[in-house]
């Protein structure tokens, strides 16, 4: 049902225009306004907390359609900070968030400092989920200043923060706030490939050329296939992902990232090639998907840092512990 | 829509947990003496003894009813033993074949005589079968098979020939796919299935075809006017077209389709470890997600099936995807490792890399062509 409701929102509300306005960099205010009359914000959260009490199921529906829409708000990282906010029993967001981790900013005479890089939409924000080392902080919009502009593959801001903010939030870490993003990345990764193939077999479908349509072709057909197979990994990863986040899993979160993130490379790439040259231009909606995809599978904590993280537990559990420790992700 | 659903497989429940652990131990007794080298022979093993080992703990046969020496227990469990089989580079040639698609075939399709006569033995770890699907002629295309069974009072005379078929030199019985009326033109129509007694049936030869790495499993079974008694026709005449596609999907559904090579991956480890590689650390950590990846959604084709569910696309979805993670594998070893593959060393790493890179090929080929089963996922997208 909720899938349902988010579906209507995006589809009356985030037009094209819309989604030009926010490659410019522009917050969309009403948008905005209109995930948080729907409660989006808490979607992830119990009944008892003020959320929707969604089981996985329905949460990776939920997550899987911010990609699918392409939606140009950090809808997914104020569900996972506010998410992470209530784990650490912390006053939960009261506008749109983010997630971080900065383990070098330092704490003097009370006051947290430092430059955390790269936060999507950091200037609309009004508050951030911040870790540092093991301690979880509640930072409010009023303690950061924008650093440095940034910009993701998709034009959305990627700004550096300039933290100075006198602490008066502060919890034990839950879980990591990169892998509570990268989880809510790999599914939005899934959601985008799901769009990617829906346009990609429409594409292929009409698109006529040497009197038959492009998928008549078998090697047409046989790039379909593998991005449906890319897709398919993609929505197993997320779900993967997810479970582990809620066991506090990180190797599994992990893998399930990992391969999301693979998915999202190798999936935007035949999508592109099967769409022809109108997929490499503006005029076609499938670059939303693509550039979302180049941006999100680098995003909060990037491939080589979490293929490490597994790597590493791989080779120490040595080759006959390497089928147990599989089996466990 | 056009996204080919795969439901989130279950939780692994107690009782699921208890049987791994069960069943490790149970590997760990009976193969704990084979080298490396041996284990990564994977499912293309063959040993008698170990497959009524299996049998006598109640490993086969595990969801087929009592009443034909089965266990009555879930398709997620038998899940469970054949990817820790796998895993463990058991030995199960002998039992492979019939515990996962001809049983299931002869459940589905066969008389009250034959599952009472062939399905206790199978259970137990007794009869091992083989595919007879294949011909010169007519590989992927199976509809142009040529081999015909012509009804003579109560035998078939069957005459033709069949290749790749798997152990036949060793096993008991095949599942003979010919043709009972009309020609290779009529395709699908006229088909059949015959069990035929590899042991005991006159007019059979079985000669063997030996693979690119010496081995001898592939053989081919020539049939000059063979008789096979009438009542081993399975299912029914001219049926042979729905069953044997029934039978394919069993053979397609399973984890034995990323697994092939796992051994590798063990000996792969052994050899980084100690080492401070970045790089190296990054590509096991992207091959583990790959395989963690791999693994639930072959779990999601198990609970399918469980659930009676179609998992034809899926289990496509999987091979194809599983064979790319198994056959690269060699390739992602070689960029980290410098090492001569050689396949009569005892060095484990070498050695087992040598087996890989020889068997690696057909994997993409058995039990439908990459190319075939990219053609099965397209129609199933609809484009076809």
């Amino acid at each position: 049902m909720l899938a349902e409701m988010i579906q209507r929102l995006f589809e009356r509300s985030l037009d094209d225009a819309a989604q030009a306005q926010a490659r410019g960099g522009q917050w969309l205010d009403a948008l905005w306004a209109e995930v948080e009359e729907m409660g989006l914000p808490l979607a992830l959260l119990g009944e008892d907390q003020g959320g929707f009490g969604l089981s996985a199921a329905e949460q990776g529906e939920a997550l899987m359609l911010l990609g699918k829409l392409a939606v140009p708000l950090p809808v997914a990282e104020t569900m996972g900070a506010n998410r992470l906010l209530a784990k650490a029993g912390l006053p939960l967001a009261d506008g749109a968030a983010g997630l971080a981790r900065a383990d070098h900013l330092t704490v003097e005479n009370g006051i947290l400092k430092g430059r955390v890089e790269r936060v999507a939409w950091g200037e609309h924000l009004s508050c951030l989920a911040l870790a540092v080392g093991d301690t979880l902080y509640r930072v409010p919009r009023s303690g950061w200043s924008l650093a440095e502009a940034g910009s993701a593959v998709n034009f959305h801001p990627r700004p550096a923060l300039e933290i100075a903010w006198e602490i008066d939030a502060q919890a034990p870490l839950p879980h990591c706030p990169l892998a509570e993003g990268a989880t809510l990345r790999a599914h939005q990764i899934a959601g985008a490939l799901e769009a990617a193939l829906d346009m990609t077999l429409r594409h292929t479908a009409t698109r006529v050329q040497f009197g038959k349509p492009l998928q008549k072709n078998q090697v047409v057909q046989h790039e379909l296939a593998k991005l449906a197979g890319e897709l398919a990994c993609a929505t197993a990863a997320a779900g993967l992902a997810a479970e582990a986040l809620e066991r506090s899993d990180v190797l599994g979160v992990a893998a399930g990232s990992l391969r999301a993130r693979e998915a999202a490379g190798n999936g935007a790439g035949i999508a592109t090639q099967m769409h022809g040259a109108i997929g490499f231009t503006r005029e076609h909606a499938l670059h939303l998907y693509t550039t979302s995809l180049w941006t999100w599978r680098d995003e909060f904590g990037g491939q080589v840092f979490w293929a490490r993280l597994l790597g590493k537990a791989a080779v120490d559990a040595g080759g006959d512990g390497y089928w147990p420790m599989v089996t466990q992700l | 829509m056009s996204a080919i659903p795969f439901p989130a497989p279950p939780l692994d429940s107690d009782e699921v947990l208890a049987l791994r652990t069960e069943f490790r131990a149970f590997l760990d007794k009976h193969l704990g003496h084979r080298t490396p080298r041996q284990r990564s022979d994977n499912w293309y093993g063959f040993d008698r003894q170990f497959s009524l080992e299996m049998g006598k703990a109640g490993y086969l046969g595990m969801t087929w009813s009592k009443q034909y020496g089965g266990h009555e227990r879930s398709a997620y469990e038998r899940y469970v033993v054949v990817e820790e089989s796998l895993a463990w580079g058991a030995p199960v040639g002998a039992h492979w074949i019939a515990d996962r698609q001809s049983g299931p075939s002869i459940i589905k399709f066969g008389t009250d005589e034959q599952k009472e006569t062939l399905l206790p033995r199978i259970a137990a770890g007794e009869l091992a079968f083989g595919i007879g699907m294949s011909e010169p002629d007519s590989g992927s295309d199976l509809a142009a098979t040529r081999t015909k069974a012509v009804r003579d009072g109560d035998v078939y005379r069957v005459t033709g020939t069949k290749v790749w078929t798997s152990f036949a030199h060793e096993a008991d019985y095949v599942i003979l796919f010919c043709r009972t009326s009309g020609t290779p033109a009529d395709r699908h129509n006229g088909t059949s299935q015959l069990l035929v007694d590899l042991k005991n049936t006159p007019g059979l030869t079985i000669r063997p075809i030996i693979d690119l790495a010496g081995q001898h499993h592939f053989n081919e079974m020539h049939f000059e006017d063979a008789i096979v008694p009438a009542k081993n026709l399975l299912g029914r005449e001219g049926d042979g077209w729905n069953q044997v596609m029934s039978e394919l999907a069993f053979e397609r559904s399973g984890p034995e389709r990323f697994l092939s090579s796992i051994e590798l991956m063990y000996q792969l480890i052994e050899v980084l470890k100690g080492r401070e590689d970045d790089a190296a650390m990054a590509t096991i950590g992207r091959l583990t997600a790959q395989l963690a990846v791999l693994r639930r959604l072959s779990r999601s084709v198990a609970a399918m099936l469980q659930n009676h569910q179609d998992a034809g696309l899926q289990a496509s979805i999987v091979k194809d995807v599983g064979a790319v993670w198994e056959q690269t594998l060699p390739d992602f070893a070689r960029q980290l490792v410098d090492a001569e593959p050689d396949p009569r060393t005892a060095a484990a790493y070498a050695g087992v890399l040598a087996n890989i890179v020889h068997n690696a090929p057909s994997w993409s080929l058995r039990g439908g062509t990459r190319e075939i089963l990219r053609g099965i996922i397209a129609r199933g997208l609809g484009t076809r």
